[in-house]
């Protein structure tokens, strides 16, 4: 299975949040499925200052993956998991959404990073 | 050189409304064009095809929509659809049978000069490839009485891209404008970053603009987001028109952009009666004429 890694970080934070990565901090994993015209699970709660990494996969055709407040955007392509590495650093809901129309729905494939003290 | 003036309420062509005017093209003569004045009528959003609870009237109201402006006293040189003509569906089939009564029920238009272009929902799912067999090419350009119209297609990628090839285009008609030419663009999304985590943006619209800046008479009119919207970007201006299926909240008003609950009035929906001179006017049109 091919693998693609994607790592953001956030504006103005991304040398602390490297040198963590960097010092053998393991990201924890969190599966996030996508399909016509959800992605499960729909709310994905983490901890501000921790590394994480999303494990993207599309259950049934091409679909995109953005959240603009964290400059993160990669497609997801079924058979193929797209990991998305980040380490927040402020609390807050921040939305991420389908940006390849894919349907009557696709306005509606949309889920919320929370991001907890 | 005009000056913005948005206070200038008129009434165009017998036709109740607001009329809006904006100090669009700056750098024109008012001297030189008084024999170019025109107006010509916006569609957008029409999304045929569409059945839910934001509109019940749904199978109605586009043709409202063309019986209002069929009605106006003065009739525009030509009228533009900008983009989900259709309400998009997986099945090709259904596809073109949407197409294929949208074009009859805007047959009935009685200006003939009808310019098209798609909306994600036209286009994204088959790349064009529908829409190119109901209403030709995705992309072109139209000259109307000195002004340069360019029509953009940022939808049929579905990502959202103008791309590379479409803008090495754009970039090419422009190297034959004069940066003093009028300059009318014609989209479906927004251009610039309305409200990115909603999607309202074109990827690579910032590019487009950026091959627009040296041009100092140009003005983008465009749909998408179900609402009128006024933005400028530097000395551009992007006016977003209503839809004529459901409007949708404005951008970061709730948490989702759900459209809004079903009006029997219709207040948020419409078509655009646009007066082009050395300014640029408009007068937002009901479905109905009261």
């Amino acid at each position: 299975m091919k693998r693609r890694v994607f790592t953001a970080l956030l504006v103005g934070s991304a040398a602390g949040g490297t040198a963590r990565l960097l010092a053998a901090e393991t990201p924890n994993e969190i599966k996030v499925l996508a399909m016509k015209f959800d992605f499960t699970p729909e709310t994905i709660k983490v901890k501000v200052g921790q590394p994480v990494t999303l494990v993207l996969t599309s259950m049934d055709r091409i679909h995109g993956f953005k959240m603009p407040e964290f400059g993160i955007r990669t497609d997801i392509i079924p058979d193929q998991e797209t990991r998305v590495t980040l380490t927040p650093q402020k609390t807050g809901n921040f939305t991420f959404f389908c940006d390849i129309f894919c349907g009557d729905g696709h306005e509606d494939m949309s889920g919320t990073l929370v991001v907890e003290a | 050189m005009q000056q913005a003036d948005r206070r200038d309420f008129l009434k165009l062509a017998g036709m109740a409304g607001v009329t809006f005017t904006a100090g669009l093209f700056p750098g024109w003569q008012a001297a030189a064009q008084a024999a170019a004045d025109f107006h010509f009528v916006q569609f957008s959003d029409t999304h045929w095809g569409y059945s839910g609870p934001a509109n019940p009237d749904a199978e109605h109201t586009l043709e409202k929509a063309v019986a209002t402006v069929n009605g106006l006293a003065k009739q525009p040189d030509f009228i533009v659809f900008t983009g989900d003509l259709t309400h998009t569906t997986d099945d090709g089939k259904e596809r073109r049978a949407r197409m294929k009564r949208f074009r009859e029920i805007v047959g009935a238009l009685s200006v003939k000069d009808v310019r098209f272009m798609p909306g994600e929902h036209d286009a994204s799912l088959d790349k064009g490839e529908a829409f190119k067999e109901f209403f030709g090419a995705t992309h072109y350009t139209f000259d109307h009485k000195g002004v340069h119209f360019i029509v953009l297609d940022n939808v049929s990628d579905p990502g959202a891209k103008l791309g590379d090839e479409q803008l090495a285009w754009l970039a090419a008609d422009l190297k034959q404008r004069k940066t003093d030419d009028r300059i009318v663009v014609l989209t479906h999304r927004p251009l610039f970053d309305l409200k990115p985590d909603w999607d309202w943006t074109t990827a690579d619209g910032a590019k487009a603009i950026e091959l627009l800046m040296p041009y100092q008479n140009v003005v983008v009119f465009y749909g998408h987001i179900h609402q009128e919207n006024h933005h400028m970007t530097g000395h551009i201006a992007h006016h977003a028109a209503k839809s004529l299926i459901f409007p949708l909240p404005a951008p970061g008003s709730q948490p989702k952009r759900a459209p809004l609950p079903y009006d029997a009035a219709m207040p948020g929906l419409g078509t655009r009666d646009i007066a082009v001179a050395a300014k640029v006017t408009w007068t937002e049109l009901p479905v109905t004429k009261a």
